[in-house]
């Protein structure tokens, strides 16, 4: 079962229109059993583990559990992330640990400004330039094809 | 029919999908709406923020020519990509993408993804054309901006597009469903683009239990691009060309930068180096088996005869590899700094792209730095973006095309209005995220360009819409009038469910097609057989249930790939020879043929109904 829901810390995104897993998810599997207000993963094995509910979940409800087919039991990848890094910890069958650490981020979260301050030369809809060209390449022309 | 409001959105430039190629599209549609009083729409089967092949994240940028820094030129992307398609690639196409991707590489820094740089604050190269980052928000920040740019307003996510509106050949719109309520959308357009990703799970993947979801491409790109520009009546190329990444066997982890930054070689069991024992095959297979680098798919070929031969495992020497970069290292306290340095850029690699690879070495108790670990040739893919070439004909662009690649606008298929890019158009290989950027950006300036040139109103016959909406629907209804004929919904004497409908389409495939039970390899008898059974399956997509709307977004995705899988059949049976021989191998026809270096097109034909295969030649612009 790929990604999983624990009970105890899953409170169904209650203050939110839809929980927070079931907006992320790139395959529309994560689903909220209103009855008992905890979300769960409908079809395990359309879960490619790309683990945007786990790095969502505000209460961390969510982990993942290596597929069973190919996979012994035993370890864990657990990720924290932050504004502008992420934090894993990854644990081994035989209990060894081992912790990284990587940026995600160097502006602050929301603030990617489309032309990233580069000029657009011509208004032309027919030149070859295109937005933020060709100050964004780095060079005083398109690059030269031939 | 069951209750779904329709819902009119009108606008001009309509950007199909929420991946990488359509945030380029949404980036660059925005400026030029804004210059020439347009609007976009953009609409995304999922939420942008992780939706499309970059979801999990990358860990690398694979597409940087580097021609400020006077690394590379774009000619010399050109050379790579045509031997590593065998001869068979649009230069005009690839040259096109490669003079505009520095530029979208630029942005991205602007916009926040971490890039490596070393000391002297140059970027970090894994290759000669691949950047190292910290890729685990590549996809976040690339989504915002292009929601920073186009508006949230302008933005329709969890809507699933299902078919094109075709007015007078000319793609005027598309209409879908909403995942989330029961809405029905009719998008009108003066110009569409179609950037909705390839084609996953059309072979039977290696892991059929619970991590059928594990393959290398995502499980969500299920060929919406290939059917909505097949059923618009596009010109279609390339759709032999399927992709079969070698990976970490099972986790499908990425290998690049283990061969490439790492330097590691791949051995089979005996500890023999299939690339240099089996370097004679490579003489078979010239010009292209003798250019470095060996082609991808002549790399897999030589493991794979290895395999046949009952050589496996084959093994990535990550060992041998740390051992000998950290041995380069004469002091001892600086060498046990590398090593950690190693150690983390090799998790970071996994962590950062498929999270499932570094479960399974944890599960595994693998420490690279100790034992190899196994990598095998995963199933087949289609995918326009990296080393296959699956897509749409789309023009050249007017200052680069030969004449017979130009029509008008670049990047736009052969029906009027309708553009393609990243995996939805073909021969343009090797653009990869950064590329599909590019590509996004050029088709949707040339998709604004369209829609200023043609600024009469769209109109559509209602009756045709209600039509489409009737047959969209229908796996609803079936469901509901056909429930209680059984104890169990999931066995029906009068409907399938989507999941057996795509294991159907997967083992035809799989068998007859060249997917992994046959080793990749196929014939005339067992093509034509397997087109035998897609028509019987093709007649049951009409017999599709869905209890609910997930399930009838599930409907949709498989009759779409059901389509790519028949262009697949249907060109690799009118390609008389093997020219792939890592992807499919033809064993009536095992090799490679002059006179069939040309393009295989194909087109299903919206009157009759029927496919027309056809040659193209192959123009270079070198």
């Amino acid at each position: 079962m790929p990604s999983y829901v624990i009970p105890d810390k899953c409170d169904g995104c209650k203050a939110l229109d839809k929980t927070a897993c079931q907006y992320i998810c790139p395959n529309d599997l994560m689903v909220l059993n209103k009855d008992i207000m905890k979300a769960y993963n409908q079809s395990p094995e359309m879960c490619w583990e790309c683990y945007s509910c786990v790095k969502i979940c505000p209460t961390q409800a969510i982990e993942v559990r290596g597929y069973a087919d190919f996979c012994p039991m035993g370890a864990s990848v657990t990720p924290m992330r932050s504004t502008d890094s992420i934090m894993w910890t990854v644990k081994f069958r035989n209990g060894m640990l081992k912790r990284f650490k990587f940026p995600i981020r160097t502006t602050p979260e929301g603030q990617a400004v489309p032309d990233g301050g580069y000029e657009t030369k011509s208004d032309d809809l027919k030149s070859p330039y295109l937005f933020t060209e060709p100050a964004s390449t780095g060079m005083a022309d398109l690059p030269p094809v031939k | 029919m069951a209750n779904f409001e329709t819902i009119e959105v009108k606008t001009d430039v309509l950007i199909l999908g929420g991946g990488m190629s359509a945030c380029g599209a949404a980036v660059e549609a925005a400026y030029w709406a804004k210059k020439n009083n347009l609007k976009v729409t953009l609409v995304d089967k999922a939420a942008m923020d992780r939706s499309g092949a970059v979801a999990m994240g990358l860990s690398a940028i694979n597409q940087y020519v580097g021609v400020k820094d006077g690394q590379n030129s774009v000619e010399d992307y050109v050379e790579y990509v045509r031997n590593d398609l065998m001869g068979i690639t649009r230069e005009d196409l690839v040259a096109n993408i490669a003079r505009h991707v520095d530029s979208t590489v630029h942005l991205y820094e602007k916009w926040g993804l971490p890039i490596w740089r070393d000391a002297e604050g140059n970027y970090v190269h894994e290759g000669r054309w691949q950047l190292m980052i910290n890729g685990e928000s590549y996809k976040i920040v690339v989504a915002e901006a292009a929601k920073n740019a186009l508006g949230m307003d302008n933005i329709y996510e969890r809507v699933f597009v299902t078919e094109p509106l075709v007015k007078d050949g000319r793609c005027v719109g598309a209409v879908g469903f909403s995942v989330r309520e029961n809405k029905f959308y009719v998008f009108k357009a003066k110009a569409v683009v179609a950037a909705m990703g390839g084609a996953v799970h059309v072979f039977k993947p290696r892991s059929s239990g619970e991590g059928l979801g594990r393959s290398w491409y995502p499980p969500f790109n299920s060929g919406a691009s290939a059917y909505f520009t097949l059923k618009a009546g596009a010109e279609m190329t390339c759709q032999e060309v399927r992709f079969i990444p070698v990976r970490f066997k099972d986790a499908y982890g990425p290998v690049g930068a283990w061969f490439l930054l790492f330097k590691s070689r791949a051995t089979n069991g005996r500890g023999e180096d299939y690339m240099q024992t089996r370097r004679d095959e490579l003489e078979k297979w010239k010009p292209y088996g003798t250019v470095k680098p060996v082609p991808a798919n002549l790399r897999n070929w030589l493991m794979m005869l290895d395999v046949m031969e009952g050589k496996g495992p084959i093994y990535m020497r990550t060992e041998e590899a740390i051992e000998k970069l950290s041995s380069e290292v004469p002091d001892e306290k600086e060498r046990k700094k590398k090593l950690k340095e190693l150690e983390s850029e090799a998790w970071e690699d996994f962590l950062d792209m498929t999270i499932s690879q570094a479960i399974l070495w944890a599960a595994t108790n693998t420490a690279p730095e100790e034992k190899p670990s196994e990598i095998a040739a995963c199933e087949p893919y289609f995918i326009g973006s990296h080393s296959g070439a699956s897509g749409a004909w789309v023009s050249g662009p007017e200052d680069l095309a030969p004449k017979d690649y130009f029509w008008g606008y670049a990047n736009m298929t052969t029906v009027q209005g309708l553009f393609a890019s990243g995996d939805a158009s073909g021969a343009s290989s090797h653009k990869f995220s950064s590329g599909s950027h590019a590509e996004g950006r050029i088709a949707a300036k040339s998709a604004c360009a369209y829609a200023v040139d043609h600024p009469e109103e769209i109109t559509f016959d209602n009756a045709k819409i209600e039509e489409l909406k009737k047959r969209i629907l229908l796996p609803l209804d079936l469901f509901e009038q056909h429930k209680s004929s059984s104890s169990d919904p999931e066995i029906n004497p009068n409907y399938m469910k989507p999941k057996m409908f795509m294991f159907r389409l997967q083992k035809i495939m799989d068998e007859y097609a060249g997917g992994v039970s046959t080793q990749f390899t196929t014939s005339k008898e067992l093509l034509e057989k397997g087109l035998e059974l897609l028509a019987f399956l093709k007649e049951d997509a009409d017999k599709l249930a869905a209890a609910n709307l997930h399930e009838l977004m599930r409907c949709w995705e498989n009759i779409h790939r059901m389509w790519q899988a028949e262009a697949h059949v249907r060109t690799i049976l009118f390609r008389e020879e093997t020219r792939w021989p890592g992807y499919y191998f033809r064993a009536d026809l095992p090799s490679m043929k002059e006179d069939w270096k040309v393009f295989a097109n194909c087109k299903w034909d919206r009157e009759s109904g029927n496919w027309e295969m056809m040659k193209r030649d192959i123009i270079p612009i070198y």
